[in-house]
């Protein structure tokens, strides 16, 4: 077993934590007050990550990323984590579902979406259909030889900055003897598609800045050509390439708990009261020490879960361990940072209350907790048929 | 013309730095090191004259810990195209003096021949400023201090300097020790690609003693103790009120 990063992943780390405290930590609090990225800044943020190389470095080399391992990336998205996602969205990561481009779609979606010259956002969610996802009421309909689509997507994030959009949509039903079960096929949908629009969503508590729109189809005709993978294959493409983001999210935790961490070992080293610094109170200092643990832990977990992506090996569990929790740790870590903090922790001049806001989404999407859980305890009996 | 760049492996710009319990010095186990900030600059200075066609080869060399080969590798992911390690120290806290680092400089640029050696203007641990000075005295080469701005040309070159009260062109004739300033430039960051090629990229290892220079510490440490803590400052309501506060203390 070897615990250690390689020099060049150390660098890695290095370069992004610098990026990320120099060009993100400043236009923080403008995101937060403003609820928007300034004009211009995102771009910004883009033109920088490309240079430097990293732009789409989750993609392999052959469509111009920079081949990261699942390990390294992992350890790009941790660093990432810390800083606003509003603004880390620019430091662009196009969906890996893109590989699954065939023909032409690599010209028009794949390699444009690499180069950072067209943004994309993923379309599943809808406001009857969340854990469930084949309860999606978005449906198209054979008309000819194109899809005539009906229906809408809600919490679509990156939907204001997208140019083109990765959209899971019912294409039939099949009688089971569970009942009916839709068929599922994924679509690249161009904004400005007739009868396709993407309008405002809802403000969240979470992420201010990264916003949420809601997507309608209103008798929106795409061809054959649109779909992505294979007609009624939504699952497979969705299973083959989505399968590692929860990582994603379980690795933001941890870079985004350890940020929250060092506010919070700052703060109880130099904040006094009762005549003496409120680290010296095992009420404070303990809380502290559960904390870096469950980091720690939560860090390795998900690091672990990455290597085994990248040996090939069944990752399924432990992936979904390692969201579960890693997104509780956050929760967990914020909430005592806020509290040792006291009642400056609950106020907008600290970046407290922002953690602790941000850190609920974590157990919500990409796979709520009960989900992971709902994974783990699958993998775990099926074998026992149980 | 190549372009010699002494890098410092320091305690990390951001890191909250502590005093030793016995006031020997400053406590640097399992402390972030990094980069010294001003050596970065002329890393960066120097990766523009190669960019600018104005130099062929920067080569940047590190005097310290074995471990200062991190901080080497970070300036061959900037651009550096190849690294000289001198291990002159095996424990972090044992600081070589500036005068051994311009000798062992001294001799490195003797090896090497480089038409031009861009340093940082001091490293932020100690905050010498010398090792520039003393290096151009060693070679008789001529030297420019705290630059703001280098334009290298031919045999010579004009440097902008950033002196007390203003800014004071010089012109220097090559080869020089040129000494990087805050605002020389803006670092860049390591790209993708140059952190993967940074480990192929050669790093050569030599100690002091095969340069036959002494690191022998010629100082002492008498001792180091933290900067007086702030007291607080008051509010006053009135200009008046200022000018009677000032007057109480003896200032006007």
């Amino acid at each position: 077993m070897h615990f250690g990063l390689t020099e060049e992943q150390e660098m890695i780390v290095s370069t992004v934590r610098s990026f990320v405290e120099n060009e993100i930590y400043p236009h923080e609090a403008e995101v937060e007050r403003s609820g928007a990225v300034p004009p211009g800044l995102g771009e910004e943020i883009k033109r920088k990550c490309i240079e430097m190389g990293f732009y789409a470095c989750n993609f392999p080399e052959e469509v111009g990323g920079a081949g990261l391992s699942h390990l390294d990336f992992t350890l790009v998205e941790r660093e990432l984590g810390r800083g606003s996602m509003a603004l880390t969205h620019f430091f662009g990561r196009p969906q890996n579902i893109l590989m699954a481009c065939k023909g032409e779609q690599r010209e028009r979606y794949l390699l444009p979406a690499v180069r950072g010259e067209r943004m994309d956002a993923l379309a599943m969610t809808e406001p009857d259909a969340g854990s469930d996802v084949r309860g999606m009421k978005c449906m198209g309909v054979r008309d000819g030889g194109d899809w005539v689509v009906n229906g809408s997507k809600h919490f679509i994030s990156g939907a204001d900055h997208a140019d083109f959009f990765i959209v899971f949509i019912a294409t039939g039903v099949d009688e089971t003897p569970h009942g009916p079960k839709k068929r599922i096929t994924c679509f690249l949908v161009d904004r400005g598609t007739p009868g396709f629009e993407v309008r405002p969503g809802y403000n969240s508590v979470s992420h201010r800045g990264y916003k949420n729109c809601i997507l309608y189809f209103d008798d929106c005709r795409l061809p054959d050509a649109q779909v992505l993978g294979e007609v009624d294959g939504g699952f497979a493409v969705m299973n083959e390439w989505l399968y590692a983001t929860r990582l994603t999210v379980a690795t933001f935790s941890v870079g985004r708990a350890r940020r929250c961490f060092d506010h919070a070992l700052a703060y109880a080293a130099e904040r006094k009261q009762f005549g003496q610094q409120i680290a010296k109170f095992q009420g404070v200092s303990f809380q502290i020490a559960d904390m870096i643990t469950e980091i720690d832990a939560a860090d390795w977990l998900t690091l672990s879960g990455a290597w085994r992506l990248d040996q090939g090996l069944p990752a399924n569990r432990e992936i979904a361990s390692a969201k579960l929790y890693a997104t509780e740790m956050l929760a967990r870590v914020t909430d005592a940072t806020l509290q040792i903090h006291g009642g400056m922790g609950l106020m907008d001049d600290l970046p407290i209350e922002r953690f602790w806001r941000d850190a609920r989404v974590e157990r919500i999407w990409d796979g709520t907790s009960e989900i992971q859980r709902h994974i783990i305890g699958r993998e775990l009996f099926r074998p026992l048929g149980a | 013309m190549k372009v010699l760049v002494p890098v410092k492996r320091v305690i990390d710009y951001n890191v909250k730095v502590r005093v030793k319990a016995d006031g020997s010095g400053v406590d640097l186990a399992n402390v972030k090191m990094s980069m010294n900030p001003f050596d970065e600059i002329a890393v960066e200075e120097a990766i523009r004259l190669k960019e600018a066609g104005k130099a062929d080869e920067v080569i940047a060399v590190s005097i310290g810990v074995k471990q200062a080969q991190e901080t080497l590798r970070t300036a061959l992911a900037m651009g550096a195209d190849r690294a000289i390690l001198i291990v002159a120290a095996d424990d972090v806290h044992q600081d070589i003096e500036p005068l051994a680092v311009a000798k062992i400089l001294a001799k490195v640029v003797a090896d090497e021949q480089p038409g031009l050696v861009l340093c940082g203007k001091q490293a932020i641990d100690n905050d010498m400023n010398a090792t520039g000075q003393m290096l151009a005295a060693l070679l008789g080469w001529s030297q420019a201090t705290f630059a703001n701005k280098v334009d290298v040309d031919g045999d010579h070159a004009v440097v902008t300097r950033e002196v007390d009260g203003g800014l004071q062109t010089v012109k220097v004739k090559m080869p020089a020790v040129i000494s990087a300033d805050l605002r020389l430039n803006e670092p860049r960051y390591a790209t993708l690609p140059n952190i993967m090629k940074a480990k192929k990229k050669p790093l050569v290892e030599q100690t002091a003693a095969d340069l036959g220079v002494d690191v022998a510490p010629r100082l002492t440490v008498v001792k180091t103790s933290e900067p007086a803590t702030r007291a607080a400052g008051i509010k006053v309501g009135s200009v008046d009120e200022l000018v009677a506060k000032l007057k109480e203390k003896g200032v006007v």
